[in-house]
């Protein structure tokens, strides 16, 4: 694999050996010493390109797009994760997937996740960003305590707050004691709060990346840019609005990608508050809710297999149509509209 | 910097003439109040979580939202003894600590190639690993569980590891290569004319050099590792071989009347990350930071 990868860079470097002997006689040739020198040297580089890159290709190619392959693969059968597969069925499963309900309404889901996570957060961290993003006593010590959340895993995220929103729990009584008692409701289960309990919950644990990220972008826009607009009269609201919106759009866009790309694969989360089961009436199961769900847990490994290449080209495609339209229009406004 | 004060009327005096100035000002008493407000809601959860271990299950029952009264220690001392919490501790932290050191290992060898090789390849090679932030383990974890059980990988912790480093490439990549890239040329020069191979360069200056971006990058994989759940909860299958996420969810069931158990757990199982982050913290905003520009 890395040998291709590594030794195939320059080619035609073989020497023209005079008994027709390949290049491994190299030095035997009569070519001028100089060439021989920068034979030596391509070769020694090519040899060093390969050893210090072949371990990471490997790795890299075995188990990350070997298994995409054998997933296409799997897509095509009828399998049950025992013996090989021999209960060939095409493009039955894909077709299973498209006329499931349940599918569709995971993938609604997904979309509205992606949508919701997007115009929550992206406002509320630009805000957030340029409000801490001056020289201030304690700013250090805001910054880490924003990025608490992202930095607790997402089982220890579900499990506490599952048990903070229980309809005994201690949301439901904070309320009762603030006087709000009104709006007691039953976070989890009823259908028409789970979805916005989940958001609430992404946007709690995600936000602090969001905020670190668009601090992080701030910090390259250079202080003169602001002082030409301040001779020119420019008011502060006028300043953020354009000109640090703006610059930080290249931030905005890599995290608006990185949001949706992690939208659209959401799983702990769900899995961990809700369970594969109560995720279907609740209303937040996901596209990988459904993979494990019809995969793992009922053993048709081959259907699973066909949910994680459709949802890896919905990725793709996204990936794709974002890199095309967003990235390349540099120095436009932000991706949310309506934002700033 | 962008100044921002949110009410205060804005001059252009007032910027950076205090740039020499030692101490930093206190800032507006509104930025504040907001910030005060955004962390609270921030933090609270968690404070829910570490204060909840220190109650009784009869406090928890009558007053879900109330302060630990008394405190009571049995909850953590009994989690703190047993072998179970600990057992699994050591696997988060050995699975951690092997998946970082190989995902920094083989991504600073890559990039190193990426940033300072000059071949016809390159562009494709530093594509193939941002290709990779496509395919997120979530997706590929049905297929790549056929693929390590065919290893024989299964309950073992290298089924965990394995996967990780090679899943913890692709940010590794992204954010190493425009470090490296940034190591000027001439520093490169200067080392060849003291006669310096290409692979001494990197093992003297490279690496001392491109040590900010190697503690963040190293840092985000052990958080990565140290959080990770799909990956052991379709590997490990037997109790001695279980990661935190995993006993956390084990605990959380097999205790599921004894909330106060659960949340001292919990609070005991994210201990290790929140220090490990306070610790570096200003090594990943500084590695993003970098990350961005580049």
């Amino acid at each position: 694999m890395s040998e291709s990868l590594g030794t195939d860079t320059v080619s035609g470097s073989q020497s023209q050996g005079t008994f027709g002997a390949g290049g491994a006689g190299v030095t035997a040739s009569p070519a001028p010493p100089r060439a021989a020198a920068r034979r030596r040297g391509r070769a020694r580089m090519r040899l060093e390109i390969t050893l210090l890159s072949g371990p990471a290709i490997i790795m890299f190619l075995a188990f990350v797009i070997f298994p995409v392959a054998v997933a296409a693969y799997y897509g095509f059968y009828r399998w049950h994760g025992y013996g090989p597969a021999t209960d060939w069925v095409g493009l039955n499963n894909y077709k299973l997937i498209f006329t499931d309900p349940a599918f569709q309404q995971v993938l609604w889901h997904n979309l509205l996740i992606v949508v919701l996570s997007l115009v929550i957060q992206g406002p509320l961290a630009i805000i957030m960003a340029l409000l801490l993003n001056q020289k201030m006593r304690g700013r250090g010590l805001i910054r880490v305590l924003i990025f608490v959340p992202y930095v607790i895993s997402e089982v220890i995220v579900g499990t506490g707050w599952s048990l903070m929103l229980q309809a005994n729990g201690a949301m439901n009584d904070l309320l009762g004691h603030i006087g709000l008692g009104a709006l007691q409701s039953d976070w989890l289960a009823d259908p028409n709060l789970a979805l916005w309990t989940l958001m609430a919950i992404i946007s709690w644990k995600y936000i602090g990346f969001a905020v670190i990220l668009m601090l992080a972008g701030l910090q390259s826009i250079p202080d003169e840019i602001y002082e030409a607009a301040a001779i020119d009269g420019a008011s502060f609201w006028q300043m953020q609005r354009r000109i640090t919106v703006p610059l930080l759009g290249p931030t905005i866009r890599i995290w608006a990608f990185l949001s949706i790309i992690g939208s659209l694969q959401l799983f702990d989360l769900v899995y961990i508050i809700w369970g594969q089961y109560v995720s279907g009436t609740a209303g937040t199961s996901t596209m990988a809710i459904y993979m494990v769900a019809q995969g793992r847990d009922a053993g048709n490994y081959g259907y699973g297999s066909a949910v994680a290449v459709v949802m890896f080209l919905i990725s793709l495609v996204v990936a794709l149509i974002y890199q095309r339209f967003v990235l390349r229009r540099d120095l436009r406004g932000a991706v949310t509209e309506g934002t700033v | 910097m962008a100044a921002a004060s949110s009410t205060r009327v804005w001059t252009p005096a007032g910027r950076n003439r205090d740039r020499r100035r030692q101490k930093e000002q206190w800032g507006n008493p509104v930025t504040y109040f907001i910030a005060l407000i955004f962390i609270a809601v921030c933090i609270a959860p968690v404070l829910y979580l570490v204060l909840g271990g220190f109650r009784t299950n009869s406090q928890i029952t009558t007053s879900p939202a109330g302060l630990p009264h008394p405190w009571v220690l049995s909850n953590y001392t009994g989690i703190l003894k047993s072998s179970t919490f600990w057992g699994e501790f050591a696997n988060s932290t050995v699975v951690a600590l092997v998946s970082s050191v190989g995902i920094v290992a083989l991504g600073l060898m890559v990039s190193f190639v990426i940033a300072r090789y000059d071949f016809k390849l390159k562009g494709a090679m530093y594509s193939l690993f941002a290709a990779g932030l496509m395919f997120p383990l979530v997706i590929a974890i049905t297929p790549l569980y056929i693929v390590i059980k065919d290893l024989g990988l299964i309950d073992n912790l290298f089924g965990i590891i394995i996967p990780q480093i090679a899943f913890g490439l692709p940010t590794t990549v992204i954010i190493l290569v425009p470090f490296l890239r940034a190591i000027p040329k001439e520093i490169e020069e200067a080392a060849a004319l003291d006669g310096a191979s290409r692979l001494g360069f990197f093992a003297r200056m490279v690496l001392p050099l491109s040590l900010p971006g190697v503690v963040t990058t190293g840092i985000l994989a052990f958080i990565g590792s140290w959080n990770n759940y799909v990956l052991p909860l379709y590997v490990i299958n037997s109790q001695r071989n279980f990661t935190l996420p995993l006993g956390v969810q084990q605990f959380s069931s097999q205790y599921s009347t004894d909330t106060a158990k659960v949340l001292a757990f919990t609070s005991l199982a994210m201990l290790p990350a929140l220090i490990f982050f306070s610790i570096f913290q200003k090594r990943i905003v500084g590695g993003l930071t970098g990350a961005v520009k580049g």
